[in-house]
């Protein structure tokens, strides 16, 4: 295997607190040590990698992976697309990206959720794709709704979809979540809040994207992801500290 | 004024939520019938080299409770100590495995390969060890730590040496239980608290 260079250090204010008390879960669950900073390793800068062979012809098809006969999933039908790029601006082609969501009503088809909002017999909630050359991707799905959760007496997730993406190092592994342009519920969500840079919370939320839908079929969102870089050196020969 | 820089900023991680198994492993979650099977079921297949091992575990949280809805992700190299995709790497290992916390009891288990010491830039040699990924609701940024093996030779990591609170090393060591099984709990905050990796 080739070196490409060192993985960029994870900007850590770029990302959410660990610690957020709005968020109670957050509370228990955050460590509170700091975290051990080195230098990437080959454990961080290898990952797996997936083939088209994984993915099936309907895995990006979320108004229909799961649905039956001429069944299609009820609800605002979307198509979302965006380029997945790396820090240094270059395309991600290749890569895996998982996303999952709630229903039109806002429910998971999870033995976990006991949201009274009905399940859609058309709709399981998750779906798959590869990046292509240039990094793009695409899925066609329905809008999640809104939903409650317990937390504070009467907290609400603003509609969102999952998004997780592999990239080509393990150390670039990310997860996080889409939101939708105009969603008040973004500005209440303890969720969203844990990113303390309002910069970077915005880069969550996904702009209605007019050209891209289609007439009398969807409404399109764009939602570009960036994910860890390389530093591209041309002297890289001492050891770290030397 | 000066030029601007064309580096970007990563997009921000978001908790993996309570439903995370729906994306990644729908299976477990109880959805059926979207793909054949779940990604990263093992990170082995039949005719791997090495020893195979099992490591079991649970995922603490600061009140001593075990986590019921962590998800865990692994990457490691082979028995040589190469991973997947370099060359000479043993075909019968993919490295990845997704693996969840039981829903009934909060325990893992990770069978796998033990995998070779590795070498990194500039002639560092790790010990064999496994990284580990760790996302659950409550978790705001994916957990990023490694399993290192008690019966292994550690003293010379370049990652446990730079562990100033030395007994703090042994939250990323699997303790051997009975020939080929180990045991290895992750504990999120609070005492022994696991060493978390910024790398
Ligand atoms: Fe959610």
């Amino acid at each position: 295997m080739s070196d490409n260079g060192v993985l960029m250090p994870r900007r850590r204010e770029a990302h959410p607190d660990a610690y957020y008390p709005d968020y109670k879960t957050s509370v228990t669950r955050a460590p509170s040590l700091p975290l051990l900073s080195m230098e990437a390793t080959p454990s961080e800068e290898t990952g797996p990698r997936f083939g088209h062979g994984l993915i099936g012809a309907l895995d990006n098809d979320l108004i229909r992976n799961y649905a039956t006969g001429e069944g299609l999933a009820i609800g605002e039908r979307i198509r979302v697309h965006g380029r997945v790029l790396d820090e240094t601006g270059r395309p991600v082609p290749e890569t895996l990206v998982e996303i999952w969501q709630a229903n039109a009503g806002g429910r998971y088809r999870h033995v976990k959720d006991s949201y009274f909002a009905p399940l859609d017999p058309n709709f399981g909630g998750c779906g798959r794709t590869l990046t292509d050359a240039e990094g793009r991707y695409e899925f066609m799905t329905i809008r999640p709704g809104a939903y409650p959760w317990p937390n504070r007496a009467n907290d609400w997730r603003p509609m969102h979809i999952h998004f997780s993406i592999f990239g080509h190092a393990f150390g670039q592994r990310l997860i996080s979540q889409m939101y939708f342009e105009g969603d008040p519920l973004i500005e209440r969500c303890p969720i969203a809040a844990t990113i303390r840079d309002r910069s970077q919370l915005d880069r969550l939320v996904a702009p209605l994207d007019m050209q891209n839908s289609r007439g009398m079929d969807y409404l399109a969102y764009r939602f570009d992801i960036v994910l860890r870089g390389r530093r591209q050196t041309m002297f890289e020969n001492k050891p770290e500290g030397m | 004024m000066a030029q601007t820089l064309d580096v970007l900023t990563e997009t921000p991680s978001q908790t993996a939520g309570p439903y995370v198994h729906i994306g990644c492993i729908p299976s477990f979650a109880g959805l059926e019938g979207v793909y054949p099977e779940d990604l990263g079921t093992s990170p082995i297949s039949d005719g791997a080299k090495g020893e195979i091992v099992t490591i079991t575990g649970s995922v603490y949280d600061g009140t001593g409770w075990a986590l019921r809805d962590a998800m865990i992700e692994s990457w490691q190299a082979d028995a040589a100590g190469r991973f997947p995709g370099q060359e000479d790497a043993d075909p019968n290992v993919s490295g990845f495995c997704r693996f969840a916390a039981d829903k009934e009891s909060g325990e893992f288990t990770l069978r796998t390969v033990k995998p070779g010491p590795t070498k990194g830039r500039n002639g560092l040699v790790f010990a064999p060890h496994i990284a580990l990924w760790i996302v659950a609701r409550g978790i705001n940024t994916g957990l990023q730590t490694r399993i290192y093996f008690e019966d292994e030779d550690n003293s010379a990591d370049p990652l446990l040496a730079r562990i100033e609170q030395r007994p703090r090393v042994e939250t990323l060591i699997a303790k051997k239980t009975s020939a080929g099984a180990y045991r290895y709990d992750i504990r999120l905050q609070g005492t022994g608290e696991t060493v978390f990796l910024d790398l």
